[in-house]
């Protein structure tokens, strides 16, 4: 006989097993689609991890995609840390994509003007996030509802822009302008897409890490989301934490629009981010909302994405097989999650 | 501007908002149905794609309409069984299953879709549904054409409304399906089962959605793209709300949008582009968000929403 326990504590071995579960799951479950697809099951995964990790530029290539998922991935895990349910990193990330590419567009020194497109940036995505955690805080509305609703609010204003007075004259597709030449981020390594903003979100994760480990406001929104009356009780002010949370989160999640402009496209257009936003749940949740964990989620999931059309043009599984495997490797992290909350006891037969 | 006037307000002009607001009515009763049993579900905007895909693909191998449409609410349903599966049966938290249904469920209708049709450069179209005339009443002056003489799912979608509002008012399994949005506790004791209506309702949900995706490649559009569905599923949630979680209320919202959208297509076509038409497509969910703002004095949402039911924890 087997019975489900409650459990009350986990060991730390799961922060690790469970992701590997879950992405073993996935990628078992995945493979019925690429049999459907009459391809052969080990070859297209093969051409998927040669094409991603394969060599060193393949490895460029993942990590720039990479970038804009370890900050919304780290944005998600910070708000859901407080359980402040932040559905809305795709819009904080649209506008901090907009706030970033118009300061790029003044004429100044290059590295003062990157400087200012990451302060506009993250504001930008501050501003946005703070909507729904004022209005929670303020009048009780659910954040989750809010948060989802906003992102089409900043996509429909975005498209307003391009289609409109922002619209780059030269080009006559809805495009902005293109930020001055000297505010593109620099190149690290010489053939590769490889940018500076690459660095920078790999060294935030640590930064946020021990931002919420560490000092006294990572404490408080540790504590605010496991337990908001203690905290109360504890003479935390939870409506502060809760608003300095959202500003937190949407910065980062501004900072991955802001490395979207400054190293990879340079101008902002209406699919500027395939989801960027949404794959940051996915990331964070594979990571345990673990800001540590966040970075090789979410090269995981670009490693997919970046492999799937390499291994579309191979063995014509089509690419879109990338997307599938996210939403199954969140609903598959979710059910892994269940053995978090329970433990399956062998009971003797006899009572 | 009164010539303005008449080329906006006119039998064209009534038709199409009667066709906007019905996958937009199907969806928002279907969201409906799931929230009031105290379920959010994030899936609808992938179901709704994947529903369109699959209807589609059915209709365009089989040649029929009606099996297309069954192949749709049979999708809706299974993903609706899915999210159900995962926050009622398992009570997984419901807005991480909501995108994490979306983003599975959209993934697999790209995929299936390039998997059939392969890349083509003229995308394939069905003969989809074509305008069933009802007689006597489609030649009432001005309301008859733009009302009665719509597709077969239009008036489907205007008999939903009232049926959807009896089952919900009228019926024991509304009354369940109410009490286990509110009080599932309560609803336990009186020996209604949670876990059963929400998956009922959760279902149901499902199928309402399918209906709304398979009007969309079927009947308004003809043929399935990767944004036959473009964001309908967020704003069918945010008419929710809007519509206070109630048929009626929530059948006008879809009707209010669909005439905001009406207009701004209208004033597209006509050159009156001085307000950019995306700030009409911005208002329903600006008005949702200033909405839940005032109603949350007197809160309206179930309130069992979002929260999963376990019988043993108390």
């Amino acid at each position: 006989m087997f019975r489900l326990e409650v459990r009350t504590s986990t060991p730390a071995w799961f922060n690790l097993a469970l992701p590997l579960l879950a992405i073993a799951a996935t990628l078992v479950l995945c493979s019925g689609l690429i049999a459907l697809a009459g391809a052969g099951v080990i070859d297209a995964y093969g051409v998927m991890f040669t094409a991603s990790l394969g060599d060193s530029y393949a490895i460029t290539e993942t990590m720039v995609r990479a970038a804009p998922m370890i900050f919304t991935g780290l944005a998600v895990a910070v708000a859901f840390r407080a359980k402040f349910w932040n559905i809305g990193a795709e819009g904080q990330l649209l506008a901090g994509a907009v706030a970033s590419c118009f300061v790029g567009a003044i004429p100044m020194p290059g590295p003062l003007a990157m400087l200012l497109m990451a302060v506009a940036g993250a504001a930008a995505g501050a501003a946005v996030a703070l909507v729904p955690a004022t209005l929670r805080v303020k009048f009780r509305v659910d954040d989750v509802v809010s948060s989802l609703l906003l992102n089409s609010v900043i996509y429909y204003a975005l498209m307003a822009l391009i289609e409109g007075p922002w619209k780059d004259s030269f080009s006559g597709y809805p495009i902005s302008p293109p930020i001055e030449d000297s505010a593109n981020f620099p190149v690290l390594l010489e053939g590769t897409r490889l940018h500076l903003g690459v660095v920078v979100a790999l060294l935030a994760a640590p930064l946020i890490w021990f931002l919420i480990v560490r000092t006294t406001l990572g404490f408080r929104i540790r504590v605010t989301g496991e337990n908001p009356e203690a905290a109360r009780y504890g003479g935390i002010n939870v409506e502060r934490v809760l608003l300095s949370t959202a500003l937190l989160s949407g910065a980062l999640a501004g900072l991955a629009g802001v490395g979207e402009v400054g190293g990879v496209h340079f101008q902002v257009m209406s699919d500027i981010s395939p989801g960027y936003g949404y794959s940051g749940i996915v990331v964070a949740m594979l990571a345990r909302l673990n800001p540590l964990g966040v970075v090789p989620a979410a090269i995981f999931l670009a490693a997919v994405m970046t492999g799937a059309e390499a291994m579309s043009r191979a063995t014509g599984v089509p690419a879109f097989l990338s997307d599938v495997i996210q939403g199954t490797a969140l609903l598959a992290m979710l059910v892994a999650l269940l053995f978090t909350a329970y433990r399956i006891r062998r009971v003797g037969a006899a009572r | 501007m009164s010539a303005v006037f008449e080329q906006i307000f006119q039998v064209g002009f009534l038709a199409a908002i009667i066709r906007i607001a019905t996958p937009l009515a199907f969806a928002t009763l279907g969201e409906m149905f799931s929230e009031r049993a105290g379920v959010l579900n994030l899936g609808i905007e992938g179901i709704m794609l994947l529903s369109a895909m699959t209807g589609f693909t059915a209709t365009s191998l089989s040649g029929s309409l009606w099996l297309g449409i069954l192949v749709a609410v049979l999708t809706g349903m299974l993903m609706g069984a899915l999210h159900a599966l995962f926050t009622v049966a398992l009570g997984l938290s419901q807005h991480v299953c909501g995108i994490g249904v979306t983003l599975f469920s959209s993934g697999l209708a790209y995929f299936l879709y390039r998997l059939i049709f392969g890349q083509q450069s003229v995308p394939p179209s069905i003969k989809g549904f074509e305008t069933l005339p009802i007689p006597v009443l489609s030649s009432i002056p001005v309301l008859g054409p733009a009302v009665f003489n719509q597709f077969a799912l239009v008036y489907m979608a205007i008999l939903a409304i009232p049926l959807a509002a009896f089952v919900l008012y009228r019926t024991p399994w509304g009354l369940s399906v109410r009490m286990v949005g509110e009080n599932p506790r309560a609803a336990d004791s009186a020996g209604v089962s949670v876990i059963g209506t929400r998956f009922q309702a959760v279902i149901l949900g499902g199928a309402l959605m399918g209906l709304a995706g398979a009007f969309l490649s079927m009947a308004q559009f003809n043929a399935f793209t990767f944004g036959v569905v473009s964001g309908r599923g967020w704003v069918a949630i945010a008419l929710v709300v809007f519509g206070r979680w109630d048929p009626w209320r929530s059948a006008g919202a879809a009707l209010l949008f669909a005439f905001v959208d009406a207009l701004q297509l209208r004033m597209q076509a006509s050159g009156l582009g001085h307000i950019p038409y995306e700030a009409f497509l911005m208002l329903p969910f600006i008005f949702t968000i200033v909405a839940m703002a005032v109603m949350s004095r007197n809160a309206v949402a179930p309130s069992a929403l979002l929260k999963p039911f376990r019988r043993e924890e108390r």
